[in-house]
């Protein structure tokens, strides 16, 4: 069951390189986080309150609900428009993300391990990939912010893989702090659309040397 | 202790952040300093002791770096006080700038002591969100930009710094460990896979040369040391520069103690030259003075990186580089405000003549052009002489050669911008518009400077013995 929404998560990378929309990629960011509470459901070993909370919490609410809902605002209120202007084309978007993917899957065969979960890794491992792509290759700064939170799926995918309990400082910690960057980066591009009039990369070129 | 301090700092950051007034807000920022030396001298007297269930450790290399930054936090509040010493009163931005200074400082501080990687990451990330609210003070357009790239960029690094905790914590479990503090890894070192500490350490050591300003992440520390106030920018080109190598040096010793530590080796001597190289060429042509110092920096921890990558005595230099490193450019940027102040101007082609403006000023920027190029009596010469020695002794002759041509190229770019700030007339200067600022300000950079030459020359046993101790688990 693991495998199959794992998979499906690696095909809303593939729909998030074609697709052209911010609103899909909203949706397929609110997507991931219903697949990522599936797996982490199935995962869990032993079902007590404060974990279930937690990854209630983490994935459901916050994931699938309070950070679409605040990039929605972000975007309404600066009246982002609906295209996502990338500086390549979909189809070479397109074959990028498929040969990451490809290569994450040759890689992981090299890796002889049997404790490693395989399908895990290389869904990880392409959706940071993709991820940092995503960020390269948009010119808007809210489709950097939804790289980053791709990046941010992946590493959590990658967790589940680990297995290995983090101390609850931690994880309170990585919460915390996705949080708050999400929320900063959100406030910032407010900030950048009300000073600069324009919320695209080529804006910020003052700083260099 | 630790609990208390984290708890007290973060009381009194909320506090400094609701308070409106001037005179508490001065007693609050008092009280942050008086909890920062006695945590200090608690942990002295608590050395090597577990805290908090063995989360914080104050071992060698913490409590160096946690008395560093007790040291530069007087000066830096001092500075900061003259700072806000305006006729107008802004109250907002003034609470939340103490406010963000407290959390950096206590944050940094957390990282020193941590005992746990995971922990160090927590603390690290903290840093970013402090250091945040210092680049956008200014609220302008280029603050923006300058905070933008710095949320995102550390961002980014310190979620690679959790990848690497990730793959570490697998290479961990196969060897049958789950214990993720850096004594027990260090113990068990020998025992795990090395294609998963190989991957570990990359990730790792990426992310952590964000807040170190090592090629390939240093880009979003220069904007934010040339945005932030000048009393914070010193705070970023020392205190946090320090924390990056803490949490790289930390990992490196347990990566010494497997296979990989010669391919570890290459992979910083190559980050450490590319980052020297990169610091020459854009000392070469930055105008903003500020900008210069910041490329600075990178300079010094390309050569604190190449002396840790070399072994030997270099270890030793190395610690000690970064401390003296920290007191040199912290007094640097304290002064660079004063700077700023007279000419209205960061741009080096405004300024000019500094010794008619300020004379005290002036003679603290030449020592401290003299230190941080290394030149006697500066306390640098002597460890990147031992830099020197140990890339020599570990027959790294070509990389020798090739760092001593950057380095002469980074004192003649250094040089040329100093020396036309001191000694000739600025251009298009209405001299009866140069702000006023009194000698007293400079008796900081002076203390600063001069306990980096007698550091140097006449280091303190227990310093020295502080520095071998933080070393011990490398290998000689």
């Amino acid at each position: 069951m693991t495998t199959v929404l794992l998979i499906t998560f690696a095909a809303t990378l593939i729909y998030l390189s074609i697709a052209n929309r911010m609103m899909t990629y909203i949706n397929i960011l609110a997507f991931q986080g219903i697949i990522l509470f599936g797996v982490s459901f199935i995962e869990l070993n032993e079902i007590s309150t404060l974990n279930l909370v937690f990854i209630l919490f983490e994935t459901i609410i916050f994931k699938t609900i309070a950070v679409p809902i605040f990039l929605r605002y972000v975007i309404a209120r600066n009246r982002i428009s609906r295209e996502a202007e990338p500086y390549l084309p979909y189809f070479l978007s397109l074959v990028i993300v498929t040969s990451i993917i490809i290569a994450t899957f040759l890689i992981s065969n090299t890796i002889d391990d049997p404790r490693l979960n395989k399908v895990y890794f290389v869904v990880a491992l392409s959706s940071l990939f993709t991820g940092l792509y995503f960020i390269m290759s948009r010119k808007k700064l809210i489709t950097h912010v939804i790289g980053f939170l791709v990046i941010e799926n992946g590493v959590f995918i990658l967790s589940l893989a680990v297995g290995n309990e983090m101390p609850m400082l931690v994880n309170t910690g990585i919460l915390l702090d996705l949080f708050v960057s999400v929320l900063l980066l959100g406030i910032f591009v407010n900030r950048i659309g009300d000073v600069l009039q324009g919320v695209d990369v080529d804006q910020l070129q003052n700083l260099k040397d | 202790m630790i609990a208390i301090y984290l708890l007290g700092s973060l009381l009194i950051s909320a506090l400094l952040f609701i308070n409106r007034n001037k005179r508490v807000n001065y007693l609050l920022v008092g009280a942050f300093a008086l909890l920062q030396w006695v945590l200090t001298i608690y942990e002295f007297i608590h050395r090597d002791e577990s805290e908090t269930y063995g989360y914080f450790k104050s071992d060698a290399l913490a409590l160096l770096m946690l008395t560093t930054l007790s040291i530069i936090t007087i000066p830096a509040f001092y500075h900061s006080y003259i700072y806000f010493n305006k006729p107008e009163e802004h109250h907002r931005e003034r609470g939340i700038y103490f406010m963000s200074i407290v959390i950096l400082l206590a944050a940094v501080s957390g990282a020193y002591l941590s005992n746990h990687i995971a922990v160090t990451w927590v603390f690290v990330e903290l840093t970013t969100l402090a250091a945040s609210g210092l680049v956008y003070h200014h609220r302008d357009a280029d603050a923006l930009e300058g905070t933008w790239k710095y949320i995102f960029v550390c961002s980014i690094s310190i979620t690679f710094v959790f990848i690497g905790i990730l793959f570490l914590s697998i290479a961990l479990q196969q060897a049958g460990h789950a214990d993720l503090s850096y004594p027990a890894m260090i113990e068990q070192a020998a025992s795990l896979e090395p294609f998963w500490l190989r991957l570990a350490f990359i990730f790792i050591f990426t992310g952590f040369t964000a807040k170190l300003g090592l090629v390939p992440m240093y880009t979003a520390g220069i904007d934010a040391k040339d945005k932030a106030p000048s009393p914070a920018g010193a705070l970023f080109s020392s205190v946090l520069m320090n924390m990056g190598f803490v949490g790289i040096f930390r990992f490196y010793e347990v990566i010494a103690k497997t296979s990989l530590h010669a391919w570890a080796n290459q992979v910083i001597f190559i980050a450490a030259v590319l980052s020297v190289f990169v610091a020459t060429v854009y000392m070469l042509k930055v105008q903003n003075i500020k900008r210069m110092l910041a490329y600075s920096s990178i300079e010094h921890m390309g050569l604190v990186m190449l002396g840790v990558a070399a072994g030997g005595i270099g270890y030793y230099a190395a610690i000690l580089h970064l401390i003296l490193h920290a007191f040199t450019k912290a007094s640097m940027f304290f002064q660079i405000g004063q700077v700023y102040r007279i000419y209205k101007s960061k741009h080096i082609s405004d300024t000019g003549n500094y010794f008619k403006y300020n004379l005290a000023g002036a003679l603290a920027l030449l020592l401290a052009f003299i230190c941080a190029t290394a030149m006697p009596p500066s306390g640098l010469f002597i460890s990147e002489f031992m830099i020197f020695r140990s890339l020599f002794e570990g027959h790294h002759l070509f990389l020798f050669i090739v760092v001593l041509l950057l380095l002469t190229m980074i004192i003649w770019a250094l040089g040329k911008s100093i020396f036309r700030l001191l000694f000739l007339p600025p251009v298009n200067f209405d001299e009866t518009r140069a702000g006023k600022v009194s000698a007293g300000e400079s008796v900081s950079q002076f203390i600063l400077l001069g306990l980096v030459i007698y550091l140097g020359f006449n280091p303190p046993l227990q310093m020295v013995e502080l520095i071998q101790d933080a070393v011990k688990n490398l290998p000689h």
